[in-house]
């Protein structure tokens, strides 16, 4: 591992260290627990912005380099997505498998939340580069779009949470437009040539 | 239950005053037991709450108070849905510190269908009640609860006073709206100004309290200074906080929530466990400051006291 590398390993696990430090000094009010699943929540959301933001960052600099840390990026995605989930499930449900499958089913949001944590699994399964290998690039690209249905189902998911104040959730909402623009830009100026 | 039940309900009008008086000695000799105890107790059990000293001396303690463990101090004054302050729990308790401005009188209109309307200062409007400490549940709609020593009197005392007419079938109240003061209010999250409702006999429940103050202690800003309402077996919006108005409707109000999501909230919104909201469910809690949930009683725990008032309607329709 490059010292680059090593050092935005460290740097990404700020924020659950924080959350740790936070939840034992009492310092996340007075409702702790819906304050740490509400941040996990965000950070995951944020390091998929973040993971989103490199290929069109490197396309505008022309600082290819930059992909290299796309997989450490993603994978924190799925280390607070993970964190989020097991909060969610000991301490929101405590476990109750009839309850959680009864949430899963009656409510929307939850539902989209779901999903998109199960669809982290097999794009974590394949980030190593043994896996890429073996299914090839073109494959491998094809089922890594996943990441923008992941990045539109979470951003529904929190958008749909919100009581009422729907302004945090449209400003993910916005950026993630922001993000995938240059992606439709370039896809359709690559099919229009072909043409 | 919970809580004691009271006679209250059983006296012929005439001779509530007296009970008052009665409970004031009785309250002032229970006093003056208690500061006598607490004086002999090691420092650090009589200061277990962050509380500060009360304000407020030798009020009545109701019957009507839980047993319950109080929340504490600390998370009652910051952790608070007041979106006049801003939609974050925690803004309440930063924005509002220096509400309501302590330059500017603050005066309650009384009006709509009654033969005594007017217009008080806060002070001229609470004189002639009798203040007591009545220990609450609280039950938000987002699934959290509290217990709450409030400081107050019930509304059917002053409702009583107004002399509503015939024709007064609701009563809508109104928060203050003020931007300079509330800059919670210069993004439009709700319909401002902030109102609520409720039914005559639900006004008239017992258990509906004016409150001025909590712990002992006027009220702060971001819990609903100087004047809220305190409707406990309802989920804690209608509980409308800093009032300037009570007025007596023939028709139900509109309130800001019903304005804002008709399908979510309802006029009633009675806490109750089986009808959940279209988001979440309502059947646990989270008490703030307990790890694990709790079921959520319907009517939180006061179907005694409020149950009868809905027979015959079906609670699933009537959200």
């Amino acid at each position: 591992m490059s010292n680059i590398k090593k050092l935005l390993f460290i740097i990404c696990l700020i924020p659950a260290i924080w959350l740790t430090i936070a939840v034992f000094t009492d310092q996340l009010g007075a409702n702790p627990i819906e304050a740490v699943t509400r941040e996990t929540g965000l950070w995951a959301l944020r390091f998929l912005w973040l993971t989103l933001l490199i290929t069109p960052l490197s396309w505008l600099t022309g600082w290819n380099r930059l992909v290299r840390y796309r997989r450490l990026f993603g994978l924190y995605v799925f280390f607070y997505a993970v964190l989020h989930m097991l909060l969610y499930l000991g301490l929101d449900q405590f476990f109750d498998i009839n309850e959680i499958i009864e949430d899963i089913i009656k409510r929307p949001f939850i539902a989209i939340g779901f999903f998109s944590f199960t669809a982290l699994i097999p794009l974590v399964i394949t980030s190593n580069n043994a896996m890429v290998k073996r299914m090839g690039g073109r494959r491998w690209k094809l089922l890594h779009r996943l990441t923008y249905f992941i990045a539109i189902a979470s951003s529904i998911h929190f958008y749909m949470l919100v009581k009422l104040d729907k302004q945090e959730p449209l400003i993910y909402m916005g950026l993630l437009i922001i993000l995938l623009v240059p992606r439709v830009y370039r896809y359709a100026k690559s099919t229009a040539l072909k043409h | 239950m919970l809580f004691k039940k009271t006679r209250l309900g059983e006296l012929p009008a005439s001779e509530i005053t007296d009970y008052s008086v009665y409970l004031n000695r009785r309250q002032f000799l229970n006093g003056a037991a208690i500061a006598a105890t607490a004086s002999l107790l090691p420092v650090s059990l009589a200061s277990a709450d962050s509380a500060p000293e009360p304000t407020y001396k030798g009020l009545i303690k109701s019957a009507y108070s839980t047993d319950d463990n109080l929340t504490t101090f600390e998370s009652v004054t910051t952790y608070n849905n007041f979106y006049e302050f801003g939609t974050d729990k925690g803004s309440p308790s930063l924005m509002a510190t220096e509400f309501p401005d302590k330059s500017k009188p603050w005066r309650v209109t009384i009006d709509g269908e009654c033969d005594k309307p007017g217009e008080y200062d806060y002070d001229d409007l609470i004189r002639p009640f009798t203040l007591e400490e009545r220990i609450y549940r609280l039950r938000c709609v987002e699934g959290w609860s509290m217990v709450i020593p409030w400081v107050g009197f019930p509304l059917a005392d002053l409702i009583k006073r107004a002399q509503p007419n015939s024709r007064a079938k609701f009563v809508e109240f109104t928060t203050l709206f003020d931007p300079e003061q509330m800059p919670g209010q210069h993004r439009n999250v709700l319909d401002w100004p902030y109102t609520e409702g409720l039914r005559m006999d639900e006004a008239m429940n017992p258990l509906t309290l004016l409150s001025v103050g909590l712990y002992g202690q006027e009220l702060l800003g971001q819990n609903g200074a100087p004047i809220r309402l305190v409707v406990p077996w309802k989920y804690g919006f209608k509980s409308i906080k800093s009032i300037v108005r009570i007025r007596f409707v023939e028709s139900l109000p509109q309130s800001a929530w019903m304005k804002a999501g008709p399908n979510e909230y309802g006029f009633y919104s009675n806490v109750n466990p089986d009808v959940d909201h279209p988001r979440w469910s309502q059947g646990r809690e989270r008490r703030i400051g307990e790890f694990l949930k709790r079921k959520t009683e319907l009517f939180n725990g006061y179907g005694e006291e409020v149950a009868h008032m809905y027979t015959g309607m079906d609670l699933r329709k009537y959200i």
